[in-house]
């Protein structure tokens, strides 16, 4: 495929024949074989890539200005706001960058679920996402402290504290992360060389996530194996170059309006309020994004119990695809697979929800089910489903399912017309 | 000679890349601009000195914007060489009633033209400034007379708000 390419100026088939960078963008850019039936949720693969580079150039840009101290990081972070030219835009764009990149993050992992992409054979890409989506969650993480307001150093308080639960050496874990006996400057140094850090390892998954697609080439909407090359299949420049496009310029239309007339809306008030050691807000809340794993935190009545079913959460996503033992990938074909897969998006959906608010009375017993039921569908469902659910027939190729109907409702127009 | 079409599609092609050119600008702006001075370094653009303590013959050094600026209060010899230099002997003619408004007092960057380095006063072969770096030698009305910089010290803005207070910027 990416063998034969031969550069047409001779400055690039100079460059070409000694390091043949241009045949790797070249392949996997542009006549790499796609499938010809991918909807619009298999744009958000691209939609990410752009998230990750819009969070790295603009965080790159506001590391500029900001200074991780304690007694200098919030007022540097409105200097960012109020002084520097565009600085407001700037910070508004990272801030709100972070949870669209979630949003799309979160609509990817469920296409894959959905459409099955995390089977064989491509276990590895599923598994590397994971860890992609940890290392989003640490990065998150750790930027949302940095602006050093009320909710970064309770939220860096409560989320330290988990270490403490680990039985021994909890506390000279926690005394060690900290570099002190409490939240304070040493960690927040810390906090943003690794936040700097982090979104470079990302950014080198990415490419291993990446590579391992194109082996096996992408799932489709239908589930299928297709044959690279075959009639299934159409050359991924100019057909999904031009569908990502399209679908990322209605991404930043979504993104703009967030960033121009709400950009504070996905965040909390409270952290406009300096960090104040000694005084916790009164209702402490983690971004959107991370409040589902929260409210798993939560619903455990035990320290210990609670960090270890929140970090299991997501570490059972690494072991899905064996989890599933259905052969068939797409939910088209799966009919209970179709609505159990609904029941779980519903209740992450309610776990989020429930995430937001005051963990007591009914919230707290729904939490507690909803808990449940987020591991029931990984445990019991998954695996039981390969074995008990009658799955509809598979298509031959993608063509079929689309010429199959037209030839229905040709035999249909030719009743009628006799 | 065949005469091209321009197609439909032609249009589509140049209005599209226009307008992502014009996009991609529009965005690059902020991320160029947000190194340019910000509002708090604009706000400390201007500085106001006290003229009072100074006698002739001593200079002080201000910083204005982060760069030294000296004030001289100059001597009558001092100011009788500056004035008597003919323009001709200069790399950089400018008289030296362009370069004082009150001929006792000097007021300029101290920042070496060449290469940025702080020339020491009341050095070098014509009695002025003298930069240790590459050896410029200035005259006593701060105009480059030898050495390797090309122009005169630069003259700041500056007013005299009153007969003992200058401000700069």
């Amino acid at each position: 495929m990416s063998d034969n390419y031969q550069p047409t100026s001779a400055v690039g088939r100079w460059f070409n024949d000694r390091l043949p960078l241009l045949n790797l963008i070249y392949g996997h850019l542009l006549p790499y074989p796609t499938p010809k039936n991918l909807n619009y949720w298999w744009t958000f693969g691209g939609i990410l890539t752009f998230c990750l580079l819009t969070q790295i150039i603009t965080g790159l840009v506001l590391a500029m200005h900001y200074v991780a101290d304690a007694d200098q990081a919030f007022a540097s972070v409105e200097h960012i706001m109020r002084d520097v030219n565009y600085g407001w835009l700037l910070r508004y764009i990272h801030a709100n960058g972070a949870s669209l990149f979630f949003m799309a993050v979160y609509i990817h992992m469920a296409r894959s679920l959905f459409y099955g992409s995390y089977k064989e054979p491509r276990e590895l890409i599923w598994i590397i996402g994971v860890f992609i989506f940890l290392l989003m969650i640490a990065t998150a993480f750790m930027g949302y402290v940095l602006p050093w307001g009320q909710m970064s150093f309770w939220g860096a308080t409560v989320i330290t504290n988990l270490f403490s639960a680990i039985p021994v050496v909890g506390e000279s874990v926690t005394n060690w992360l900290w570099g002190g006996y409490a939240v304070g400057s040493p960690l927040l140094t810390r906090f943003f060389t690794l936040h700097y850090l982090m979104p470079f390892l990302i950014f080198a998954l990415v490419i291993l996530h990446v590579w391992a697609l194109h082996v096996p080439g992408n799932n489709n909407p239908e589930g299928i194996n297709v044959v690279q090359g075959s009639q299934d299949t159409v050359p991924f420049h100019p057909h999904y170059v031009v569908k990502d496009l399209f679908a990322l310029v209605v991404f930043m239309i979504i993104f703009a309006g967030f960033v121009f007339f709400v950009p504070n809306i996905l965040g909390h008030s409270d952290n406009y309020i300096q960090a104040n050691p000694l005084q916790t807000p009164e209702h402490i809340v983690p971004e959107w994004y991370f409040l589902p794993f929260y409210a798993i935190l939560r619903s455990v009545p035990d320290k210990l119990g609670g960090v270890i079913l929140m970090v299991s959460a997501i570490a059972i996503l690494a072991f899905l695809p064996w989890l599933d033992t259905s052969k068939v990938r797409s939910a088209k074909y799966r009919p209970l697979y179709r609505q159990f897969v609904w029941l779980f998006f519903a209740d992450v959906i309610l776990l989020g929800y429930l995430g937001a608010q005051t963990a007591d009375g009914l919230y707290l017993i729904i939490g507690r089910i909803a808990t449940i039921y987020y591991f029931v569908h990984f445990i019991v469902i998954m695996p039981l489903l390969g074995f008990i659910e009658k799955t509809k027939p598979l298509p031959k190729s993608l063509s079929e399912p689309v010429l199959s109907k037209e030839e229905r409702e040709m035999k249909a127009g030719a009743t009628v017309s006799a | 000679m065949s005469e091209k079409k321009v197609t439909r599609r032609n249009f589509l092609y140049v209005t599209t890349g226009a307008f992502t050119a014009a996009g991609a600008a529009s965005i690059a702006w902020p991320f160029i601009d947000q190194m340019n001075p910000d509002a708090s370094v604009k706000a400390l653009a201007s500085t106001e000195i006290d003229l009072r303590p100074i006698v002739p013959g001593q200079s002080i050094t201000v910083l204005w914007r982060g760069k030294p600026v000296f004030v001289r209060r100059r001597t009558q010899e001092e100011i009788d060489e500056a004035q008597m230099v003919a323009l001709t002997d200069l790399p950089d003619p400018q008289d030296d009633s362009e370069r004082a408004i009150n001929p006792e007092w000097l007021v300029m960057v101290g920042i070496c033209t060449h290469l940025g380095c702080i020339p020491l006063g009341q050095k070098g072969d014509y009695n002025g400034w003298f930069c240790p770096c590459h050896g410029s030698h200035y005259d006593t009305s701060g105009r480059i007379r030898k050495g390797p910089a090309p122009t005169n010290l630069e003259i700041p803005e500056y007013v005299f708000l009153n007969d003992n207070t200058i401000k700069i910027g």
